[in-house]
């Protein structure tokens, strides 16, 4: 007994990349049994890596979110040890059927019926190809649960369009909102967030059926376009064109009504950087006080908040003469001392060091076999009565074949032997990829 | 039609963003939200634009009219003892308390989880703030650039010679909410389970950091391999073409690269100069001359080709790519129209619009639009009535300024 939320609730998790993974993160760590099924036979790029076995020098190109192997290493199994796939793969578990094999796809079919969820996020084609569809798993059990988050969703012309997170962002009008307002859109780097949007609500809408076959028996299909859901978080802009028939543009760092940006802070080696909003009079008294009363602040260009926001960038001027002499966590603690919201913009360094994540024990230390110990970021919330924990480290690749195949699925000792000869299972790409 | 959650009642006190979107997430899959709001002005959201026609009236607030939907808005002063005893008397009728006021400030008012839970012990109390219930900056201040900064990805959002940058309007506190939903969730399958219910601390900021949006990968990325992510433009992959062009309209996103050649070929109608070998050899995709040969072959076939037109070629190539909308793309497109994507709207101020409808389709409980956002204070006669006050009480509450 864990006294978890899902316990007892089997998922069988079939997604790709971020937005799916991220999803069955979410219900791994209040208690599902997630078993990913994996392939050794085929590559899914962006998942476990961008190669699996990229020369050394090749993967210490990259950025450190994605391809941050252990020490630069991409080591004996890469494909264990990536930050982009590490970041979302703690307590599941994995298991590899290869589903393009007749035997793996009569396994595969063995398993559904055990599993109380069907979690993916891949084009709706590609599960049409492998026979999954929600009649089909229906068929194999009867109140089955069927996650489908693909970009574009499971109906409409663009159902099988291919994106990643970063093209769906530009698709739904994210990548538009969100450039420096003097610079080219190309000017900016990737973000994600209809990734961490789809996990969230993906793993919401898990739950809601859940809920619904407690109450009645029942299972159900669900859709979830991840270009439609990102849609949440450009609601204002949306409600403007329906309201006003308006295009919002870029602000930039700035906000309708604050004083608000990201200013430099003083150098200490690297790159430093605090944010500061300023909305009511309140925020501004407590602003010009902790700069110990200024006079260029008792200017009446500055004298209510919408002068201060057409007067911003000189406004901006006085403030980053300021911030530039302290550190970004000193500009913090001042203005918040003054009632200010202001932060510093934490790199991983920061992040992993910072004083309040620690002291509420955000980050755990882990063991993983193929990457050794590290500190990882925990829970993304606190349950009072039943906690939650990360029970395992990053999920290796065919961890839990035995578990499945023999426990789960009843395979004889002697065929799970000769399916691992065959290569239709194991816990290492095939030789052939590259 | 049934909802999912038509068995499950919410006593919303979250105002602003994150918790208003939390619990829209509930009430649009069928939970009975009361949304109770200050007397005087109600949630501070009604004050933030964009508004009908510009209008800062608090019925024609866009953000308020999205972030609302199928709620119940109750007034009542719970800084009033009386406004607290019919607080009590909501909540032990309920399953859900949401919150996101600063920690401390309910228990001030003997409202704290403590006193709720004994009054009701299935109660699931979830508490949204910016920084947690404990911790050094538990009493901080927030704002959405605060969040993004602290804790999600800014620092390495943008490019190296420029200031970092957020992402757009208040996409970190939307998320942080439906985080908060999920949370929320959980823990009332737990609490219908077995009987009982619990606090739930939701940290914006912990939100952030354990997200995908690169917070995550980044901190471990660090762990791994001892450094920090920098601010570099496009998804920091290899290969060409990858990032965002021009064309012939706006914009287009683009991910090519050595592995795909032949499908960028194909979507640019197999032209002659890209046919050659050279273009395949180890090593093409890293020469920088050759990139620039490349980019002005592309860049030629771009501008002469709008962004719908070449999402389409590329889509038939197999090649990831798509235009850089805008909400007017989307509103006229037929692939979300044919979703039934939109909803239609019809409010008493801000008049008929079509809004944002459904962020997932449901086969047997599906979402739906009862009701658009609540006047303030619409149904505080209809809630107060459930609770057995007669209407000539509810006059001397409002009197009173309690309601």
């Amino acid at each position: 007994m864990t006294g978890l939320p899902l316990e007892g609730v089997r998922v069988l998790d079939l997604t790709v990349v971020w937005a799916g993974p991220f999803g069955t993160m979410l219900l791994a760590d209040m208690g599902a049994e997630v078993i990913r099924v994996e392939n050794v036979n085929v590559w899914p790029t962006y998942t476990r890596g961008i190669m699996a076995r990229p020369p050394k020098e090749l993967a210490a190109q990259y950025l450190p979110w994605t391809l941050g192997y252990p020490d630069r290493d991409p080591g004996q199994r890469p494909w264990n040890r990536v930050s982009m796939f590490n970041a979302h793969a703690r307590n599941k578990l994995s298991c590899t059927i290869d589903l393009t094999h007749p035997r793996g796809r009569e396994l595969f079919w063995h398993l559904v019926p055990l599993c109380d969820i069907v979690y993916e996020n891949n084009a709706p084609e590609t599960m049409e190809k492998l026979g999954i569809t929600y009649e089909t798993l229906r068929a194999a059990r009867p109140d089955i649960i069927y996650v489908q988050v693909p970009g574009y969703g499971a109906t409409g012309p663009y159902r099988n369009y291919r994106a990643l997170g970063v093209h769906l962002e530009g698709a739904v009008g994210h990548t538009l909102l969100r450039t420096y307002p003097d610079l080219d859109p190309s000017q900016t780097s990737a973000v994600y967030t209809g990734d961490y949007l789809a996990g969230a609500v993906g793993a919401f809408a898990a739950l809601l059926a859940l809920h619904y076959r407690r109450r009645t028996g029942r299972g159900q299909h669900i859709d979830l376009a991840q270009a439609e859901n990102a849609i949440a978080m450009l609601f204002q802009a949306y409600m403007d064109y329906a309201l006003n028939g308006r295009i919002q543009t870029s602000l930039g760092n700035r906000d309708p009504a604050a004083v608000q940006g990201c200013y430099p802070c003083r150098e200490e080696g690297r790159d430093r950087w605090v944010v500061i909003s300023i909305r009511t009079d309140e925020e501004w008294q407590g602003f010009c006080r902790a700069l110990g009363d200024p006079d260029w602040a008792h200017d009446p260009k500055f004298a209510d908040p919408a002068r201060r926001r057409r007067h911003q960038d000189e406004l901006d001027r006085h403030i980053a003469d300021w911030t530039s002499q302290h550190t970004s966590y000193e500009v913090m603690h001042i203005l918040q001392r003054h009632g200010v919201p202001a932060g510093a913009v934490m790199d991983a360094k920061d992040a992993c060091e910072d004083p309040h994540l620690n002291a509420r024990g955000f980050f755990q230390e882990l063991h993983q076999e193929d990457c050794g110990t590290h500190r990882y970021p925990g829970l993304l919330w606190r349950y009072s009565r039943t906690p939650m924990s990360i029970r395992r480290g990053p999920v290796r690749l065919g961890e839990d074949n035995e578990y499945v195949y023999k426990e789960l699925l009843g395979v004889s000792e002697e065929e799970y032997r000769t399916l691992e000869a065959q290569g239709l299972l194991g816990t290492d790409y095939a030789p052939h990829i590259p | 039609m049934v909802g999912a959650l038509d068995d499950v009642r919410i006593i919303d006190l979250s105002q602003e963003i994150a918790g208003p979107f939390c619990t829209k997430l509930l009430a649009d899959y069928g939970a009975d939200v009361i949304k109770i709001e200050p007397p005087r002005g109600g949630d501070p959201a009604r004050r933030w634009g964009p508004f009908k026609d510009d209008d800062p009236h608090p019925e024609k607030s866009g953000l308020f009219l999205y972030l609302n939907t199928n709620k119940r808005s109750v007034t009542l002063d719970i800084a009033t003892p009386s406004g607290q005893r019919i607080l009590r008397e909501l909540v032990a009728r309920a399953d859900v308390l949401v919150e996101g006021f600063p920690p401390g400030t309910l228990a001030g008012w003997g409202l704290g989880y403590e006193s709720l839970s004994r009054l009701n012990p299935r109660l699931v109390m979830t508490s949204i703030t910016w920084f947690g219930q404990t911790g050094p900056y538990r009493d901080f201040k927030g704002s959405e650039i605060v969040l993004y900064a602290m804790g999600g990805e800014m620092y390495s959002t943008g490019i190296p010679d420029r200031e970092p940058i957020k992402t757009a309007l208040t996409s970190s506190q939307v998320q942080a909410g439906a985080m908060a939903a999920v949370a929320t969730l959980g823990a009332l399958l737990l609490a219908r389970a077995e009987g009982l219910g619990q606090h739930v601390d939701l940290s914006m900021m912990e939100a952030l950091c354990g997200g995908i949006d690169r917070r995550a990968p980044s901190l471990i990325g660090y762990q791994y391999t001892g450094e920090i992510s920098p601010r570099a433009g496009g998804m920091g992959l290899r290969g060409y073409p990858a990032g965002v062009y021009p064309c012939q309209d706006g914009y287009i996103e683009i991910a090519g690269g050595a592995a795909h050649w032949d499908r960028i070929v194909r979507m640019m109608g197999e032209p002659e100069p890209l046919r050659d070998p050279k273009w395949t050899q180890p090593g093409a995709q890293t020469d920088p001359a050759l990139y620039q040969e490349f980019l002005e072959l592309f860049l030629a076939w771009t501008m002469s080709h709008p962004k719908r037109e070449i999402w389409r070629l590329a889509q038939e190539a197999r090649v990831l790519c798509a235009p850089l909308n805008t909400p007017a793309d989307i509103y006229n497109d037929p692939h979300f129209n044919q979703r039934g994507f939109f909803t239609e709207v019809e409010h008493p101020a801000a008049g008929r619009h079509r809004m944002p409808g459904r962020p997932f389709v449901m086969s047997e409980t599906p979402w739906q639009l009862q009701r658009p956002a609540p006047l303030l204070g619409e149904h505080t006669e209809e809630v107060l009535g459930e609770l057995g006050y007669t209407r000539e009480e509810i006059l001397i509450l409002a009197q009173t300024g309690v309601i």
